[in-house]
């Protein structure tokens, strides 16, 4: 019988009401009073020296109360990127500034070089319209392609950075050599050249921010479509705009969707904030579909060659790989840190490799920046590990299976320190590859191929064993590693004097079901009823100083705090308990909402003990103070690492070349699970963006720099029915050995272990068709993609 | 979107007339006017609504013909045509999501003419006419180009009317993103003979695949087409597929589109 409340239980999504019945509040739903529209005016050139602005005609339009140029803001300072990553030969990355709006130059088609401020929205985008036109911006060759841009020091994206590398980077660097000699040597070698897809993360709801002033104090407001409303405070106050952080409250709402793209702080937040204050009016800015095409952080954009060396028996002895990984034109917050250490660290797998060495240049581009996109990083690794992986298979006629477990870290080799600088607290590999076997009926694959093939179809099969580094925190760890913030999370639980429970938390629930989970603890913990417990996120004003949520860190570090915060109550509670029941405090048991002496039948309910606190008149109040609320910040000692195996079928049309993906099978290990049905909607929608990315979703530049996939008619988004029904089983379960909760995170492993069971399917399909010169596809695997491959 | 006069006649005559005066654009469903001029790219002082003139609403059927009303939506068409004309319902219930097909027309597909649009093949393999506020226009003598027809300024189309064949089948292959028809074939078997219309594909729009009409009209079965190939020279390249891509489409659709009429 499952659990119906607490730990464990299939709790239904109390946020999902307002969301799926339209009463959700949204930053764009809001409307003050006063408030002004802001409209971006954008560069439709990828690159450009801008010769002038005549703002005047625009100034005078119906309505317009302010127009801004980056002139306006070249005083201020740049938005920076949170990692300083260094070179192999030692120097710092180049950084170029970032401003709010772009100055002198700009640099990627969609840089916003100007804003208008006006009464109504349409007022301000035809003045918008008119500034545009009164630009002068001198077309320069736009700077696309990564190697030709490495290669070329006459054309620029910064002026300052002669070869467009922000940095060279090798991890670790010392390993190289002793990894090229096992190369030398190697009785096989596997080399596999790949591109893992730039891809838009099209969160549903596009980025909205309003910025308002209070002249009467001097505060400001920030609403604003953030993951994590306590970075974004101190980015714009601290870097940015000067503003002391006790002077700017700033508010995420609810959030429709981040998938990365909202952790970062961009340059409309600034804007709407000073055009606030030299208006003193509110401002807001909705950003259009086609804004969020050209000017969120998109994700991925890699381009790397892995090299795998191996015994002929299949056992690897090293991998090797060189990424080109695109930066775009700016360096956004984490851009530096997801094609290093989220890559780099991750590219040993769930293997016992011992040599592996990592090459990542970034490069400047003119297209829009890169950056953390679910998994970040991760899902680069993996796919590169498990397309070589399986391309070595085939040419040592190996089962991928039987290869994946002769190279598995086996259960006793936990604690794990891997040759690429993490270790590995826990885990079982094996297990997850067997209950995947099982589920997946892969012994009746071939019966299942029969029936295809009575189809005119190609079946194939395809394997990834993935791993991840996540629960993104230990900040000891971070902080050697470049970081220039910590990563612990915060939580304060307030117990209210009749018994109900505020939990204001630092994670931020975006869509993943915070306002359901943590209660479920709560509950358990404190053995009150869910409904009672409710969760503040999102408000820098009420909430204790967290950072957000994105990496699959919300349990794993926000949760944790929240715990111990939990931890923290129950001692206080025991305190009150025991002068009310007239005990010592070491004989107080606490069990299923009750205080009770040890042996006895007095007992005090938590409800009791909480209205005591509140009304101390029965208090040790010489020794305890009233109330009942605690603070708990953690920092967790590790990442956490789930990790699983994935099994993909696809049927594939060889005359169309079309591939639909029939048949999804996940055995995860994620530790413990606080809520079932929560994380299979967190697998189903990462493999989902997995699949998207597999199969379907691509962002192209052409070679001016003009996005070719600018909207939803040539970005082909996942939808319902190119998706199977998932089978998601979670038994195998190693909790974490390193937090209470032993909890691992789950929000990001179904876009990191997919995209490679996907491709590994197509080519699996291929070759069971006899179509065997085809060794790799790029993503997407097009219909159109995969028919010139078995044409080419 | 720029500001624009709307007026919604109920009769052709009226439609015609607000046509003709000053700077005016016809209006059916407006799932390609709407989103150009949101766009910026199109625009007219005003708009002239047809989905309010019933004589241009509705299916009919009689003496082996299929008469649609110009503002009848895809939605009803697919509900309508079911019985009478089966692979023309299957088409029009294809084409876009509901919210499209309650509100797109076949009047306003046929007029865009849309190079990726599904309802000018069925027309072309039809050998449908259309009628217009002052004469009839064969299927082959109306689709001249990309985003090209015979229609001329203020020209409206009142009806279609397909003959209905013998046996007949639509395969739309579609574009990943989009969803419109990457490429599209349309067979219609005929007591007279085959014809075979193709969207999505040719850089010059809808067109007829001649070669393989004739092959059909001979023996109405895929093998029919195994030794034909389809010339890459004027297809579309774009991200979705390449030339020979599409070319490829062609034949194997409508191998499929004959074996499954």
């Amino acid at each position: 019988m499952p659990k119906d409340y607490g730990i464990g239980a299939s709790s239904k999504r109390r946020e999902d009401v307002r969301f799926l019945t339209g009463r959700g509040q949204y930053t764009d739903d809001l409307s003050i009073q006063g408030q002004a529209h802001a409209v971006m005016v954008r560069s439709n050139v990828a690159h450009g020296k801008i010769v002038s602005i005549d703002t005047s005609a625009a100034a005078a339009m119906p309505g317009v109360l302010a127009v801004f140029t980056g002139e306006d803001f070249k005083d201020v300072g740049g938005n920076p990127a949170g990692w300083l990553i260094k070179s192999r030969n030692g120097e710092p990355m180049r950084e170029p500034k970032r401003p709010v709006l772009a100055h002198g130059k700009v640099r990627h088609v969609g840089d916003a070089y100007a804003a208008v401020i006006a009464e109504t929205y349409e007022q301000a985008k035809a003045a918008a319209q008119q500034l545009a036109d009164d630009t002068v911006i001198d077309e320069l060759p736009a700077i696309i392609d990564m190697k030709a841009a490495a290669a070329d020091a006459s054309n620029r994206v910064h002026d300052e950075i002669p070869d467009n590398i922000c940095f060279d980077w090798g991890w670790i660097e010392d390993n190289r050599a002793a990894t090229d000699a096992v190369f030398k040597s190697a009785p096989h070698v596997t080399t596999l050249e790949l591109v893992n897809n730039r891809l838009v993360p099209n969160a549903m709801e596009p980025r909205a921010s309003i910025g308002e002033y209070f002249p009467g104090t001097g505060d400001y407001k920030l609403t604003t479509t953030s993951q994590n409303p306590h970075l974004t405070r101190l980015l714009v106050a601290a870097f940015v705009m000067g503003i002391p952080e006790n002077k700017l409250t700033v508010v995420a709402p609810d959030v429709g969707g981040g998938f990365g793209s909202k952790i970062y702080h961009y340059g409309e937040e600034a804007l709407v904030l000073a055009a606030a204050k030299k208006l003193a009016r509110p401002v807001r800015w909705t950003a259009e579909r086609s804004e969020s095409f050209l000017s969120d952080a998109h994700g991925r954009d890699h381009v790397t060659k892995i090299e795998l060396a191996c015994e002929k028996d299949g056992t690897f002895l090293a991998f090797r790989t060189e990424t080109y990984a695109n930066v775009g034109a700016y360096l956004s917050n984490f851009s530096t840190a997801t094609p290093t250490f989220l890559h780099g660290t991750l590219m040993a797998g769930p293997y016992k490799v011992p040599h592996v060495y990592v090459n990542v240049k970034t490069i400047f581009t003119n297209t829009a920046p890169v950056d953390a996109y679910r998994g970040a990083g991760r899902p680069e690794a993996t796919f590169s590990l498990e397309r070589v992986v399986d391309k070595m298979c085939r040419e040592l006629n190996l089962d991928p299976f039987e290869v994946r477990r002769k190279n598995f870290i086996t259960p006793d080799m936990f604690p794990y320190t891997t040759p690429v600088g993490l270790v590995y607290d826990t885990g079982n590999y094996q297990a997850t590859l067997a209950k995947a076997i099982e589920i997946a009926d892969v012994a009746g694959f071939d019966k299942r191929a029969t029936e295809s093939k009575a189809r005119g179809k190609l079946r194939g099969m395809g394997l990834s064993t993935w791993i991840e580094a996540c629960g993104i925190a230990p900040s000891h760890l971070v902080g050697v590693l470049g970081s220039r913030v910590g990563l612990y999370d915060a939580a304060t639980v307030r117990v209210n004097a009749t018994g109900n429970i505020s939990v204001m938390v630092g994670a931020h629930s975006h869509g993943q079901g915070h306002e359901t989970v943590f209660p479920q603890i709560v509950a358990e913990r404190l053995g009150v009823p869910e409904s009672s417990v409710e969760i503040v996120h999102g408000d820098t004003s009420k909430i204790p100083f967290g950072m957000g949520s994105y990496g699959s860190r919300s349990l794993a570090v926000c949760g944790v705090a929240m715990n111990k915060a939990i931890d923290k109550i129950v001692a206080k509670g025991k305190k009150i308990a025991a002068h009310m029941l007239e005990a010592s405090e070491g004989d107080i048991t606490f069990e299923d909402g009750k205080f009770s002496v040890a042996g006895t039948d007095k007992a005090k309910t938590f409800g009791e003990i909480a209205f005591s606190a509140y009304v101390p008149h029965n208090y040790p109040l010489e020794t305890l103070e009233p109330g009942l609320e605690e603070t708990a910040f953690y920092d967790p000692a590790n990442f956490t690492y789930p990790a699983g195996a994935y099994i993909c079928e696809v049927e594939l049309d060889p005359d169309t070349g079309k591939v639909d993906v029939v048949a999804f099978h996940c055995a995860d290990d994620f530790g413990n699970i606080m809520n079932p049905m929560i994380v299979e909607g967190q697998v189903h929608g990462g493999v989902g963006q997995g699949i998207g990315q597999a199969l379907l979703e691509n962002t192209v530049y052409d070679e001016n720099g003009q996005l070719l996939t600018g909207s939803f008619m040539d970005y082909a988004m996942p939808r319902a029915a190119d998706v199977p029904f998932y089978n998601v089983d979670y038994s195998c379960q190693t909790p974490c050995t390193h937090n209470p909760l032993g909890v691992k995170g789950c929000g990001e492993a179904g876009a990191i272990g997919s995209p490679p069971a996907v491709v590994n399917a197509v080519i699996d399909a291929l070759h069971r068709g006899g179509i065997t010169h085809v060794s790799h596809i790029n993503m997407p695997v097009s219909p159109g993609r995969v028919w010139q491959a078995i044409n080419g | 979107m720029q500001n624009f006069d709307f007026v919604k006649p109920s009769t052709i005559a009226e439609a015609v007339k607000a046509l003709n005066s000053g700077d005016a654009q016809a209006l059916s469903g407006g799932q390609t006017l709407i989103a150009t001029m949101k766009q910026g790219l199109a625009g007219a002082e005003t708009l002239v609504s047809l989905t309010g003139i019933a004589e241009m609403k509705g299916v009919s059927s009689a003496g082996g013909k299929l008469s649609i009303g110009a503002a009848t939506p895809h939605a009803t068409v697919a509900r309508e045509a079911a019985s009478a004309y089966p692979a023309l319902a299957k088409l029009a219930g294809g084409i876009g999501d509901p919210q499209v097909r309650n509100r797109g027309t076949v009047g306003g597909s046929l007029a865009n003419n849309d190079p990726a649009a599904c309802y000018p093949s069925a027309a072309l393999a039809s050998g449908a006419t259309i009628v217009t506020d002052r004469r009839e226009i064969a299927a082959d003598d109306y689709f001249q180009g990309l985003f090209a027809t015979a229609l001329e300024e203020g020209e409206i189309i009142t009806k279609v009317i397909f003959p209905i064949p013998e046996k007949a089948a639509y395969i739309k292959f579609e574009q990943p993103a989009s969803r419109f028809a990457l490429t599209g074939v349309f067979v219609a078997k005929f007591a007279g003979g085959v014809r075979v219309a193709v969207t999505g594909a040719s850089n010059d729009g809808v067109f007829r695949w001649t070669e393989a009409e004739k092959a059909l009209s001979a023996n109405f079965s895929p093998t029919a087409l195994s030794g034909l190939s389809v010339d890459a020279g004027n297809m579309i390249t774009d991200l979705h597929g390449t030339a020979e891509y599409r070319a490829n489409l062609v034949k194997v659709l409508t191998a499929r589109a004959v074996g499954a009429a």
